[in-house]
């Protein structure tokens, strides 16, 4: 079989040991990398033959979970995501995502974001408690409601995003493109009630209009979700609603429910069938 | 709680992307010319306020910003205040949704908002262009 045609990389590496060091300390590996590799399976190698104590974070090596974001070449991306030697012929510096600290090495305290993530209240919020919390059928949506919002659904919580963002690096009050691309696209989401409990974080003063629209999120976004469009959609639907101009949509509904069935009635559990 | 290391940019956040999009260049132009034109205005306010003073003062003042140096500060000024105000109106577009287009599925290679919005930046900026070249012509060749 003919052997692969490798190329002598450097990676400069940007480490930092809580234990040890004050500052990051950038650390050279040079690796002979072949084509097709990653610059995940790049780490993996070094760390398996140079450095056991290289730490970086990684789950589905296919650009679904997001767990691998850092900054490569200056640009926040997946490192499962990026081919090596599509991005240098001789030389690549990979260092954590910039806008969060640091917990050792490449992986970032992604916390502050899951946070602000949380207090978006990222799921259906109906104003009809029963029919939320023991629905009967599926809500009505339209295949034209669904193409509403359903870019922003595929938002794999990366990171890149607010790594990329020039907002972000100065302003610790800003929620970042993230979180408010999520409640746009749960506030747009026919199905959902809940726009006005998430006002509060989208309009207060650091909110979305901390936005100015330097686009890096949606350049920067490995997903395509365009977090930049959602934050400028949102701030047209908050300006129309203090200007009263949005029509009231009205939330999705639901078949209505047989006088004769039992609302989430108790499913009996199959019998024991031990030893099958 | 382990120690972390503080990983925001900061300003360098602002300056330090030059590898990407023009959208950011703009970005970061449009921020340090919104600063500069303000500091235009309060240096303004302070140059004008010396009318109190009387006359001698006055004249005193206007002889000294009457040179080459001053000049060539007036059209950065100018150059400032162009830039903001018609790259402000782009942003006016943008935020009130009118040029970044409706969600769409991300098909690779991804084709965002930035692109959509792209065709009014250059007209903006051409724009632009031409209102700081008939300003220079005012103050360097008409004046």
């Amino acid at each position: 079989m003919e052997q692969l045609k490798t190329v002598p990389i450097t990676f400069y590496i940007r480490r930092f040991d809580p234990e040890t060091d004050e500052e990051p300390q950038v650390r050279p590996y040079l690796l002979q990398v072949e084509k097709g590799m990653t610059v995940l399976d790049c780490l993996h190698r070094i760390k398996e033959e140079q450095d056991q104590s290289l730490a970086f974070r990684f789950s589905c090596r296919m650009g679904v979970c997001g767990s691998c974001a850092m900054l490569i070449n200056g640009r926040p991306m997946l490192a499962c995501n990026s081919q090596t030697l599509d991005l240098t012929d001789s030389v690549l510096t990979v260092a954590a995502l910039p806008n969060f600290n640091i917990i050792r090495d490449l992986v970032p305290d992604l916390v502050p974001m899951f946070d602000v993530h949380q207090r978006v209240k990222p799921y259906i919020i109906r104003k009809d408690a029963l029919e939320m919390e023991t629905p009967s059928s599926e809500y009505f949506q339209s295949p034209h409601q669904l193409e509403e919002f359903l870019q922003f659904t595929y938002c794999i919580k990366c990171g890149v995003c607010m790594a990329a963002c020039p907002t972000m690096a100065t302003d610790r009050q800003y929620p970042g493109p993230m979180p408010l691309t999520q409640i746009y696209r749960y506030n747009t989401d026919s199905r959902d009630d809940g726009g006005g409990e998430r006002k509060d974080l989208a309009a207060k003063s650091r909110g979305v209009f901390g936005c100015h629209y330097a686009g890096e999120c949606s350049n920067a976004c490995p997903k395509g979700v365009d977090p930049a469009r959602a934050i400028q959609l949102l701030k047209r639907d908050l300006v129309r609603d203090y200007l009263n101009l949005g029509k009231a949509h009205p939330c999705a509904k639901t078949h209505p429910l047989p006088s004769d069935v039992e609302r989430k009635p108790r499913i009996e559990a199959p019998p024991f069938t031990a030893g099958v | 709680m382990t120690k972390q290391f503080d990983n925001h940019l900061g300003i360098i956040g602002w300056l330090g992307g030059g590898r990407w999009g023009i959208e950011r260049y703009l970005y970061i132009i449009h921020r340090v010319a919104g600063l500069g034109v303000l500091l235009f205005f309060m240096m303004h306010i302070f140059e004008s306020s010396v009318r109190v003073f009387g006359p001698d003062r006055w004249n005193a003042a206007m002889n000294f910003l009457d040179s080459p140096f001053f000049k060539l500060g007036e059209f950065v000024v100018y150059c400032g205040f162009a830039f903001h105000a018609l790259n402000g109106l782009r942003l006016i577009l943008i935020e009130l949704g009118f040029a970044v287009g409706k969600a769409e599925e991300p098909v690779y290679p991804y084709r965002s908002s930035i692109d959509v919005q792209r065709p009014l930046m250059i007209v903006v900026m051409v724009m632009a262009a031409v209102v700081i070249l008939a300003g220079g012509m005012n103050i360097f060749v008409l004046d």
